[in-house]
């Protein structure tokens, strides 16, 4: 398989713990017996950006990857096969390289046999120092290359500009250079992740600079952003700001932006709290099941509530590209995500969910039960963002299953599911599946589901009304203002670009009475006249709704 | 005369796997139900058509195994091996590691061009190991990436570089309720293409092999593999040894020819459909006894009705009787409502098929007028029980079967293509929107022909 680079960001320390970092979790040097255990925490978010790059040569076999790093708690590493093993197989190679460290320098890779040390093929980037020394002192520490950092000291100040255009400019080469680095120990090199937040500076900032640069320099290569949405509640008063300018970036740059918003993340923490305390008789929740666990951890509950949500956005990747690392009857590429759910290139926004959120301890789960966790899968408290798709219009939809599963089970729930869910008139059977044979560590089947719904456009608005609270008033403006290469155009075309974006959502809302139109077909004939009927725009003008120029 | 199979993508290669298995599972797992010289020549015949020998004495398919990513083969090669009974030739494959992203544009004008040396230089050494080569058997699905694009361009490429062999596709039809949301793309894409390189395009329907495993295989939860494993013996049902005169000596030694010859009359028409029966679960065989009457009613009635299977039949689809007045094709009385052929293929496995009688599948109201039963129907037939059954029955047409299907898929496609939905995926590739109006324009030609049969 291919590789991808994950990018991330990380923030300053806040008093607040509702905003959670995601960093990538280091694996902690192996040890000889028991398996290791992946240091989950989130850090807090301010912004900050971070790369990350995962290679592989080939599909991966187990793969175990958490975006979380915690200092404390040891991390839970899911009991991989290969890992446990001590062997490097494929699927730890998409994220991972295998360094042989006896020699000095970079060290050379090891493609095959035991794992003498793992190195992410990631890149760190926060332009001030506390968060990513938390994690070079953690249990994580030796998977992140020390070469693979960018840091500053005094941060981006939650400042859009700051971030993009005085650190950016400051830092291009430096990043240019790593990441180059990072690519050519990759054989095939297939997609970045970026992982960050949209209300503080650097992540924000300096990451859409860095997203950018991705565009420039690795064209072909697939760009899968991460991004974390401020909550309304957001104790940095220009968020609004630095995330709009962000979204700019967003639409125009990336392949595909999975939104996550911290209010669903911290409701499905506290519904597994719940869950796990409640005592029902014969509920006994399976620790290393919770969507929010580090697996293994003896705490039962997290110390810090970001830890576990944090570890819900790692389990989101860790099952996006389960199917491209393990094997199965019906695989699901990382580009096949982009291409089936992507129907123009604007139009690139996934409401993502995740099911189930824990595991009994009863290992017995009859049919049932599975079809729930399709059910749950559309439900409104699953979804990540604060948003409910299936009120809404469903432009696509993918659903990436895990375990035993199969393909009778699949079809039984699209069928059971479908009558209550609207989709757009030209994409009425719009499903795209996978079957990957290997669940997630403590279950027995899982399932991600990523939608390009129309109820994203809720989130959007909201952003949008923020924004302009603060720009109708020109508050705080001059902060941005008198950095080098900004200026009032660039707030105006950023909030341009996202009505632009809510106004196609509008559009497409519009359409979701429409019953597919019985279009006239082609008759045979000669081809050129049906040409020039096509190019005359005899079709309905409804249906060229979305069509976007490209 | 050997084949040549080429597996393209994750379901062709899965497929292929299987058929192997089925193949090898009949030759080595029954005795066939006849004598041991029957049996013994059979065996042979199978052994040169479908493998190669090598030192080891394991068989080696005859096969060419093409992938953009590597774990589906990888996992095949493996398998195979693992049986005892074939195997893979370890060199005979070839695979990336990107995958074709479900975008026909990439494995078409992307990965067809760039790998074209290589995966031909494969073909051309399986072809060299045979004898006489009779032709391609390509496996692939339409929905994808790579089975799809860069099939299609690799049956052009066979076409282009054995103009004397024989291509046949065979074409998995995805479900109706997506397994991937451009599917529709990818089929009509693959279909005009391949309508032009390919002699005949025979079809499975995902939709139509998950029933028979749901009704008549009583199979609980339904994975790919038993799917395959379906599609695989029904394919084993025609391809499997034959004889295909009457009175003949010796096993058919053309296979592929005889196909095309027998059901491909005129270049237009190549879209072929198969029926197999009985369907069972092996539990059940024990417990069944077969009559040819029986069988041959029923096939004869899917035929009509365009059924997919022996359970649910319309009976009440009937033939007009000789003297009324011939139906219009826009008459909506049931009666005569049929399902028009081209040519019919029956092919008959197990004892006593001497017996059977053909009769009812040459009245000439079955076919279209400007072919006389006497052309349009074939028979084929051995007295080795296939597989298990002892006796079996399988029909190989050439007529409307498919002609629904195919409008309903063209119809959903232009649905999307009037809103330009992911038209940029394939653009960003080469496919251009005239490419996909040329490729309309092919099939609405196809459906039309099909439509006034």
């Amino acid at each position: 398989m291919t590789q991808s680079v994950v990018v991330q960001g990380k923030g300053r320390w806040r008093s607040q713990p509702r905003t959670p970092s995601a960093l990538p979790s280091p694996v902690p040097d192996l040890c000889p017996s028991p398996p290791l255990q992946w240091a989950s925490a989130g850090t807090r978010w301010a912004a900050a950006s971070g790369t990350w790059r995962c290679g592989s040569t080939r599909p991966l076999t187990r793969f175990a990857f958490s975006s979380l790093s915690t200092w404390k708690s040891p991390g839970c590493l899911p009991k991989e096969r290969g890992y446990q093993k001590g062997i490097y197989d494929e699927a730890l190679s998409s994220f991972f390289r295998n360094v042989d460290t006896r020699s000095g320098g970079d060290g050379h890779d090891i493609s095959k046999g035991k794992i003498c040390s793992l190195k992410a093929r990631a890149l760190l980037i926060d332009m001030e120092e506390g968060v990513v020394n938390e994690i070079l002192q953690g249990p994580l520490r030796d998977v992140f290359d020390s070469r693979q950092l960018i840091t500053d000291v005094s941060g981006s100040g939650n400042n859009w500009a700051v971030g993009h255009k005085l650190y950016g400019c400051q830092y291009r080469e430096n990043i240019v250079e790593k990441l180059r680095k990072t690519a050519e120990h990759c054989d095939c090199l297939q997609c970045f992740f970026i992982i960050h937040s949209m209300g503080g500076g650097t992540g924000s900032g300096l990451g859409t600079f860095v997203l950018n640069l991705l565009e420039d320099e690795f064209p072909e290569v697939y760009r899968f952003v991460t991004s974390v949405y401020p909550s309304s509640e957001d104790d940095v008063i220009i968020s609004p700001y630095n995330s709009v300018l962000a979204m700019k970036e967003l639409n125009e740059h990336a392949d595909c932006v999975l939104p996550i918003e911290n209010e669903s993340l911290f409701d499905i923490v506290n519904k597994i709290h719940q869950m796990v305390n409640s005592g029902k008789l014969g509920s006994i929740v399976k620790q290393n099941s919770l969507v929010t666990s580090s697996a293994g951890s003896t705490k039962a509950v997290q110390e810090k509530s970001f830890d576990a949500m944090n570890n819900i956005i790692a389990n989101l990747l860790l099952n996006l590209t389960s199917s491209a690392r393990f094997e199965g009857s019906l695989n699901m590429d990382l580009n096949e995500i982009s291409m089936n759910l992507v129907p123009f290139p604007r139009l690139h926004y996934l409401v993502s969910s995740l099911t189930p959120l824990y595991t009994l301890a009863d290992v017995k789960v009859p049919s049932r039960r599975l079809d729930q966790m399709f059910s749950d899968a559309f439900s409104r408290d699953h979804q990540l963002i604060q948003a409910d798709p299936k009120h809404s219009l469903y432009l696509a939809c993918a659903l990436l299953v895990r375990g035993n599963v199969q393909v009778s089970d699949l079809r039984r729930n699209i069928e059971r599911l479908k009558p209550s869910m609207h989709f757009v008139s030209w994409n009425q059977e719009g499903w795209k599946t996978g079957l990957c044979s290997v669940p997630p560590v403590g279950h027995s089947h899982s399932l991600l589901a990523l939608a390009n719904n129309t109820c994203v456009k809720p989130t959007f608005m909201e952003l949008k009304d923020r924004f302009m609270r603060l720009y109708k008033k020109k508050a705080h403006l001059h902060h941005y203002l008198h950095i080098d290469g900004m200026e009032q155009s660039c707030f105006s075309e950023a909030i341009s670009s996202l009505s632009d974006l809510i106004e196609e959502y509008n559009e497409l809302d519009a359409t979701k009475a429409f019953q597919p139109l019985q279009l006239t077909r082609m008759t045979c004939g000669a081809p050129t006249s049906c040409r020039s009927k096509m190019r005359l725009g005899q079709l309905p003008p409804q249906l060229s709704v979305g069509g976007v120029s490209y | 005369m050997s084949i040549v199979t080429v597996q393209l993508g994750q379901c062709g290669n899965q497929i292929g796997h299987e058929v192997f298995n089925a193949i090898c599972s009949d030759v080595h797992g029954t005795h066939g139900l006849c004598s041991k010289k029957e049996n013994e020549s059979y065996h042979d015949a199978c052994k040169e058509r479908f493998f190669s020998e090598e030192k080891s004495g394991v068989p080696v398919a005859r096969a060419v195994l093409v992938d953009m990513e590597p774990k589906v083969i990888s996992q095949a090669l493996s398998i195979a091996a693992r049986s005892g009974y074939w195997k893979y030739d370890d060199r005979s494959h070839f695979c990336q590691k990107q995958g074709s992203g479900n975008n026909w544009a990439n494995g078409y004008s992307v990965h067809g061009p760039k790998h074209k040396d290589i995966i031909m230089n494969l073909v051309q050494k399986e072809a060299e190991k045979c004898d006489r080569l009779s032709g391609f058997f390509t496996i692939m699905s339409m929905a994808g990436g790579t089975g799809s694009g860069l099939g299609a361009f690799v049956t052009q490429c066979l076409k282009d570089a054995f103009p004397a062999s024989f291509i046949l596709n065979h074409v998995i039809w995805p479900y109706g309720t997506g397994e991937v949301i451009v599917q529709n793309y990818n089929s009509v894409l693959t279909l005009s293409h391949l309508y032009h390189s390919s002699d005949a395009l025979l079809v499975h329907e995902n939709d139509v092999i998950h029933k028979i495993c749901a009704q008549l295989m009583n199979i609980k939860q339904i994975s790919f593999r038993d799917v395959n494993q379906v599609i695989a013996h029904q394919l084993g049902s025609v391809f499997q040894p034959i004889y295909t005169a009457e009175g003949a000596l010796h096993y058919s030694r053309s296979p592929l020819g005889d196909l095309m010859e027998t059901l491909v009359p005129h270049p237009e028409f190549k879209m072929l459909g198969l029926r197999n029966i009985p369907q069972m679960p092996e539990s059940s065989l024990a417990y069944s006894s077969f009559s040819w009457p029986g069988l041959i009613k029923h096939l004869r009635q899917m035929l009509i009705a365009n059924a997919t299977m022996e359970e649910g039949i319309d009976w009440q689809v009937r033939l007009p009787r000789p003297g009324s007045s011939i139906p219009s094709k826009h008459s909506t009385s049931k009666l005569l409502h049929f399902n028009t052929s081209i040519a019919n293929l029956v092919i008959l496995r197990g004892k006593d098929m001497h017996s059977a009688d053909l009769g009812s599948f040459q009245d000439p109201v079955l076919y279209t007028s400007w072919l006389t039963p006497q052309d349009a129907f074939n028979l084929w037939k051995t007295p080795r029980a296939f597989n298990k059954y002892e006796k079996s029955a399988a029909l190989v047409s050439n007529s409307q079967f498919l002609l629904k299907p195919l409008d309903n898929l063209v119809g959903k496609a232009w649905n999307m293509f009037a809103s330009k939905a992911y038209i940029h995926q394939y653009t960003k590739f080469g496919i251009e929107e005239e490419d996909f109006l040329d490729s309309f324009t092919t099939l609405e030609q196809v459906i039309s022909s099909y439509t006034t049969l």
